[in-house]
């Protein structure tokens, strides 16, 4: 750990947001994705019974 | 690869059968990056005589303010090939990287803020760039809920793209009329192609790998979510079809 | 297209909305303003340009929805697109009549709104001609917002986070505009980029907002 003096709270503070803001974002994305994938394959496998 | 062929991944499937292929690739070398980057920077760099460690968080916030305003611009090229050539590939990728964008731009304001409260002594200032900014995310605000509002995939490419084409027009014209309303406390710059300008090297190669990063992120998220919104859009001509039948 | 406009306001006539919503609520921010900050009127006479440029502004929003929304509910926006005039003349011609019925009465009141907030003599010709110069610009950006929401069930919100920050430009100048009037400082530089800003946007954005409003017939 490096001694980032007095300004430790800000540049962990500005890391911390930023790493949690992205991560909040791919794992939103991943999820969502996997969600459609999944009710796609739902909703074709239904077609192909009717069609 | 020609110019002609980048259009045959105008085929959503086709489109969805080589990110499959790549996705994990860009996926690897983005977080690869990201890891070096950030923590070549975090840990490795000295600090600035001026601006002590704050300096570190310029290793998120220049990327992100970088990757706020290009995303804004890819998502302008691709509403434009949508208009012109009506690949709905393209109008989804628009769609995808917005949310990408907004947060992009709220890193950038958030970082900023945090590392203008000990540099500037103040969390906010109506400085040009902080302005801009604001209003950049404004914009892609406004962008993502008319894509929600709408419900007909069309007609919100249509709208969003031609919303899209106009608020580049005033977000430039905003971006003078903010540097005209008030002098700002923001130092220009970091990186230019005049070298002169630029931050010390030490600071500046683990900038370009945090850059790539990134990049490399983003284009990997964009795929990601492109992937998702043909899929959804799939689903919703499926069930609109088993609706009529 | 004349027939048009006149039909356009003898409908804001007759509904009221037009002249008198947005005035009373132009005079209801201004009355409201001083609750807020204070009596002062060193304050007030110093923040009255910006005021009276916020609550032109928002008055111009208030209206934005009813500038296509009643054609659109009665279908008469669908004979309108089929007739032969071309549909940037139908929307010049819309942002004209919002124009004249609330930015037009609202240069005109402006005057009488400055006596209230204090602003000093020498700001009442800059901020008239401003927002003479700006308010058709809003106009102009109003009608392709609501060109872009006309379809939707709740679009006024929409309508506000679209638009507001296409006003960012003109709001910017024209109440730099007012503001350097009010200091007797010269105007030249924002009443040009004013200017080129409402000239801008009246030739072109017409194009894009016809562009919308056929996506939205479709």
């Amino acid at each position: 750990m490096p001694d980032l003096g007095k300004y430790a709270e800000a540049v962990l503070s500005s890391y911390a947001v930023s790493l949690a803001l992205l991560i909040v974002l791919v794992w939103l994305s991943l999820r969502r994705s996997a969600k459609v994938a999944k009710q796609l394959e739902d909703v074709e496998q239904k077609a192909r019974k009717n069609g | 690869m020609s110019l002609n062929s980048l259009w045959q991944y105008a085929n959503p499937k086709k489109f969805i059968q080589t990110t499959e292929k790549v996705l994990p690739l860009f996926s690897v070398l983005a977080v690869v990056c990201l890891v070096v980057g950030l923590v070549w920077g975090f840990f490795f760099t000295p600090d600035d005589y001026r601006q002590g460690s704050t300096v570190k968080i310029i290793y998120l916030h220049v990327p992100s303010a970088l990757m706020a305003i290009n995303v804004w611009l890819m998502m302008l090229v691709t509403s434009l090939i949508w208009i012109v050539r009506r690949h709905h590939v393209s109008a989804l990728a628009a769609r995808a990287a917005a949310p990408i964008g907004a947060v992009m731009t709220v890193i950038a304001l958030a970082t900023g803020a945090i590392w203008g409260q000990p540099m500037w002594g103040t969390w906010w200032a109506w400085d040009p760039r902080l302005t801009s900014f604001l209003i950049l995310f404004l914009f892609y605000l406004g962008y993502i809920a008319l894509w929600e509002a709408i419900e007909n995939d069309d007609t919100a490419a249509d709208l969003t793209s031609i919303l899209c084409l106009v608020g580049s027009v005033f977000a430039l014209l905003s971006r003078y009329a903010v540097n005209f309303w008030n002098q700002g406390l923001h130092q220009g710059a970091s990186l230019s192609l005049d070298k002169e300008e630029n931050v010390a090297d030490v600071f500046y190669f683990p900038l370009l790998v945090c850059i790539a990063g990134f990049v490399l992120l983003f284009v990997a998220l964009v795929l990601l979510r492109t992937r998702t919104e043909i899929r959804a859009r799939r689903m919703r001509a499926l069930l609109a079809r088993e609706r009529m039948g | 297209m004349i027939a048009l406009l006149t039909r356009d306001l003898k409908l804001a006539m007759r509904a009221g909305g037009g002249f008198g919503l947005g005035l009373a609520f132009f005079l209801i921010v201004v009355t409201l303003v001083p609750f807020g900050v204070g009596p002062q009127s060193g304050l007030l006479s110093k923040i009255a340009p910006g005021i009276l440029w916020l609550g032109a502004l928002l008055a111009c929003l208030l209206s934005l929805d009813r500038i296509f929304a009643l054609d659109w509910e009665d279908g008469s926006l669908d004979l309108l697109a089929t007739s032969p005039l071309p549909m940037e003349g139908i929307v010049t011609v819309k942002a004209l009549a919002h124009w004249l019925t609330t930015g037009l009465p609202l240069v005109l009141a402006a005057p009488l709104f400055g006596l209230l907030l204090s602003l000093p003599p020498t700001g009442y010709a800059p901020l008239v001609l401003s927002l003479l110069l700006g308010t058709p610009a809003l106009s102009v950006i109003g009608t392709f917002g609501a060109a872009l929401t006309v379809g939707l069930k709740r679009g006024g919100l929409l309508l506000s986070l679209l638009v507001l920050p296409l006003y960012v430009p003109t709001l910017i100048f024209g109440a730099e505009m007012a503001r350097r009037g009010v200091e007797g400082q010269d105007t030249t530089t924002p009443l040009l980029m004013l200017a080129g800003i409402t000239c801008g946007t009246i030739a072109l954005l017409p194009f894009a907002s016809a562009a919308v409003l056929k996506v939205n017939l479709r």
